[in-house]
Parts: structure tokens; sequence; C-alpha cells
């Protein structure tokens, strides 16, 4: 009886003294330190120290880059940037997955773009996201959708659309390759880094990816597209109204009134469109989940 | 070969008093839990990751269970003295032996055979609720039964690694027979390096021991064919034949070896 007394005490004061524990602040880091650790970088020297269970410990390795990008990401958006935590670990974890397990299709898929993303969304390391597709196509040289990726990042974030165009041919005339990779390569050659060309590609991306992620990152891309047109066209009703009356359009209800709009402009979010009354510029709510658009002089 | 079962039969109703059968609720809760949270962790692959933890989960639990019950087989007898009362009875030391290797042998058995239908009920259950475009991602299907052929390579290395503790545990401590197996296991592992040992060394005595050696220690590297069962890539039967009679064989060998030195021993 006594015994167990003193178990529930010392229990609950484990309890108790870890939750004063949680109402401590975090002990503190140097300004852009991730106080990540990475132990281990060579690929060699963990293969064989994983013995038979290496696919298992290529799992971890994925799971600890999903963290570290998803962690880093979010403490960069919560920070807007601000925080200046950086991706410093994303290339040696993915590195380190794709050795141990050289068919993890998804490592070098998603970690692909987890790279290839401008900062403070993503490293802004499109050398070292094409060189992880490489490397999965020296283990499945006829795997066309990592060839279909490197064209992708040269075309998306490198804005090399003869690179592109070349990848997308080579992914085209990989086996089992899906017809539109052909005809996409021609109209990135003839017309790279135009809103048409960049709106097919998403288009395909979110009609035929395998990954639902790809899919949402598709369809994400594409409503930015919608949102670039709608402010062009809201741009060219601004400029008329200005010809009309001599100055911008304090809001939009003045051009509903001249007839140019039929009702407040909103984005594919459902976000209310932002008028400047002094420029006539027309740009997303700042809290538009769809921010930042593409540079409208890059590819859109 | 009755006295074989009925021992065999023994070593499994102990294994059972001494809960090893708890691991099977730690492997279904893993398995269980895994397959929930994995979700949450990682974009894409959960299938994938599953598998891959199921496997490994298979082989570590028996793993486990091989060594630690393995090492202890013969060397609980003695030190109890209980081996004075058997060898006492009409049993002769190498059906004392074998049927105690195959006791556990048995325990394993049922063992992997649960683990092996809960890791399928898992992964039936994750096919059976994904949607049809994202089972279109997957390299196989979520309950493929070529990965059986894993299961059964597990099982023949299992039964191996069983044999050589048993074989320690005929003449040395737990403690020792423990690290002493797991040596030979950690090993077997890196027997390409052994082969091609040439690559790194330029000593040619050094270069036909590793050679030597490749061919006399166990080849545990043989058994894995796990990420092969993941994705779906060609295990051909003849691989899985060769490399369990591989196996079988070094049973044999070992608890020939186990059988002679134990009939040598002096329990005066």
């Amino acid at each position: 009886m006594r015994n167990a007394a003193a178990i529930v005490v010392l229990f609950a004061a484990v309890v108790g003294l870890q939750a004063v524990e949680a109402q401590r602040a975090p002990l503190g880091l140097p300004q852009g330190a991730t106080g990540n650790m990475l132990y281990v970088r060579s690929a060699a020297f963990m293969k064989r120290a994983a013995l038979s269970y290496d696919a298992l410990v290529a799992d971890a390795y994925w799971i600890r880059t999903v963290q570290h990008y998803g962690g880093t990401k979010i403490a960069n958006a919560a920070g807007s940037g601000a925080t200046g935590k950086q991706y410093d670990l994303l290339y040696p974890l993915l590195d380190l997955t794709t050795s141990l397990d050289p068919y993890f299709d998804v490592a070098y898929r998603f970690g692909a773009v987890f790279l290839a993303e401008p900062y403070p969304a993503g490293a802004g390391r499109t050398d070292q996201a094409i060189a992880l597709l490489r490397k999965g196509l020296r283990t499945q040289p006829q795997k066309w959708q990592l060839a279909e990726d490197i064209g992708f990042v040269n075309y998306w974030w490198v804005h090399d659309y003869t690179q592109a165009a070349e990848w997308f041919n080579r992914a085209g005339d990989m086996p089992d390759s899906p017809n539109w990779l052909k005809p996409l390569a021609a109209v990135t050659l003839a017309q790279g880094g135009n809103r048409a060309s960049s709106r097919r590609l998403w288009t395909e991306i979110r009609d035929h990816s395998d990954y639902d992620w790809l899919k949402n990152q598709a369809r994400f891309r594409l409503s930015q597209l919608d949102a670039m047109d709608e402010i062009d066209i809201l741009t060219r009703a601004v400029d008329t109204y200005r010809a009309r009356a001599g100055a911008p359009p304090r809001n939009w209800l003045d051009l509903v009134r001249a007839g140019l709009l039929r009702g407040i402009p909103v984005d594919p979010e459902r976000h209310v469109l932002q008028l400047d009354p002094q420029t006539g510029k027309v740009t997303l709510a700042p809290d538009s989940p769809l921010n930042p658009l593409p540079d409208p002089e890059r590819p859109a | 070969m009755r006295t074989v079962r009925l021992i065999a039969v023994n070593v499994f109703k102990e294994s059972v008093r001494d809960k090893i059968l708890y691991n099977l609720v730690i492997f279904a809760v893993l398995m269980i839990s895994t397959s929930y949270l994995i979700g949450q962790l990682t974009a894409g692959q959960d299938v994938k990751i599953i598998k891959d933890l199921g496997l490994a989960s298979i082989s570590i639990f028996g793993l486990l269970i091989a060594v630690f019950i393995g090492i202890g087989l013969v060397w609980k007898e003695v030190e109890k003295r209980s081996i004075y009362t058997l060898l006492s009875k009409p049993i002769r030391r190498g059906e004392f032996v074998v049927g105690k290797y195959f006791g556990l042998v048995l325990t394993l058995v049922i063992n992997v055979t649960v683990m092996t239908l809960a890791f399928y009920a898992v992964v039936g259950y994750m096919g059976w609720a994904a949607p049809e475009s994202v089972r279109a991602a997957w390299p196989s299907p979520a309950a493929d039964p070529a990965m059986l052929k894993a299961v059964v390579l597990i099982m023949i290395e299992l039964m191996l690694v069983t044999a050589i503790a048993l074989f320690f545990s005929t003449f040395s401590t737990p403690f020792l027979s423990a690290m002493l197996t797991a040596g030979l296991w950690v090993i077997g592992h890196f027997n390409d390096d052994l082969r091609n040992l040439g690559s790194y060394v330029d000593s040619p005595a050094a270069v036909w021991l590793g050679k030597a050696l490749y061919y006399v220690l166990p080849n545990f590297a043989a058994f894995d064919v796990k990420a092969q069962a993941v994705y779906g890539q060609p295990v051909p039967m003849g691989y899985v034949g060769l490399t369990a009679l591989y196996g079988l064989t070094y049973v044999a060998l070992v608890l020939v070896g186990a059988v002679t030195i134990f009939s040598r021993r002096d329990f005066k």
C-alpha cells in the first residue's frame, strides 16, 4: 500500500516537473542556426552501418527530410523570412535517403521541388535539384518522370527553355512515357516562358501526375496563373477608366459604377484583389495564399 | 524422433510461459500506430514505408528471439542442473540439442506467421482504403503476395541465427554466445566486402584470407530481398530456392557441430 502511494506521488511529481519544464522558454540558439545536426554524412558508411535495413533507414531519413523542409518553411513563413532559417541539411539528407534506397522515387521528385523552390519557400538550389534528379536517372535511366522533372526545373526555376525542351524530349523518348511530352517540348522551345505554355505544363502535371502532392502543387500554380490573367484584365479596365476620367479609380466601386466591372473582383482563392488608388496598380490581397505571384517578366 | 518432438514442444511451451509471444502485441501496436502516424509525418510513400517497417520488424523481432532465447537453450539446463535429470533418461544428447533447436524454430515460425498475417492485414487495409489514383502510383500492390518470398528468406535466416546461437550455447556463457552470434551476423552482412578485399588492400595473403572467409562464413546478405519485395522487383524462385538450400545446409552443418561439442561435454 505504501509502495502504491509512493508510485502515485512520484508519478505525479514527474508529470508536474515536466509541466513546469514545458512553461520555460526554450533555450536560445544563434540567429540562423537550425539546431539540427547530421551526424553521419557519408552515404557509403551509412549503407554499411544499416546492415540489411538500409531501406528502413532511408525511410527514417526521408521523414527527417520532410520534417526539416516543412519545419524550416513554416518558420520562415511565420517570420516572413526574417528568421533566417536555412535548408542547410536538405541536400545531405536527400543524398543519404537516395543512396540508401536508390529507387526512392518520391525522394528524387519531391526533393527536387524542395531544393529548387526559391528561398524562403525552398532552398533555391536548382543546381542541387538537377543533380539529385540526374542521380536518380543513373539508377533508373528509363524513368521518364525524372527526365520530365529536370525539364520542369529548367523551365520553371532556371528559365532555360532550350534545356527544358531537350529534357521533355528525352523524357518523351523513354519507354511508357505519355504522348503529351513531345508536343510539350515543341511548345516550350517555340514559346518558352509565356503564360500559355506554362498553363499547358501545369495542366498536364495536374491531370497526369501520380502523386497528390504534385497535383496540388499544379492546382496552386494554375490558380496563380488565373489570378495573373485576372489582374491583367483588371489593369486594362483601370487604364480605360483612367483614360476616361483622367485619374485612376479610388476603389473598385468606381469601376462598377462606370460599367467596367460587374462586381468586386476576387482571386481564385476568394480574396478581394487590391487596387492602389494612387497608381492604379492591381495586386493580390496581402493575406491571399496565392502570394507571391511569379515574376510577370519571367515565365508565368 | 518422438523424443525430439517432445523436447521441441516443451521448448515452445516454455517460451509461451516466458511470455515471448507478447512481442506479437508490440508488433501489432507498432504496425497499426505507424500506419496511422506515417501519413502525418511524410509526404507520399506511406505504403512503401509501412512495408519496409513491417518486413524489418518481422526480421528484428525474430532476431531478438533467436539470439536471446537461443543462447540460453542449453546453458539454462546446465546452470539449473536439470541436464543431469534429462540425460539420465533415455535421451541421446543429439536428440536433446536438435529438440531444443526445433522448439525454438517452432516458436519463431508461429511468431513470424502471426506477424506476417498482421502485416498483410495492415497493408491490405491501406490498399483497400487508398483511392485508385493513389494506388496507380505504387510500384506494386499493397498486399503483394510476392513479399512472402522475403518473409520465407527472413525465416531461413532466423533458423540459421538460431542454430548459431544454440551452437555457441553448447560450450559458452550466454553473454559470450550473444556477442559471438551477433558478431557473425554482422560479419555475414559484409560478405561482399570480404570477397572484394583486393580492392582495398594490397596484401595477397589478406586478399586470400578475405576470399576464404567469404566462402566459409554465413552469407546473411543473401537472405535480404526486402527492398526487391517492396518495389515489386522480380525475385526468381530459383534464387529463393538456392538461398533456402544454402541456409538449411548451413543450419545442418552448425547443428552437427553443436551436437558433436555437446556430446563430448563432461557434466560430472
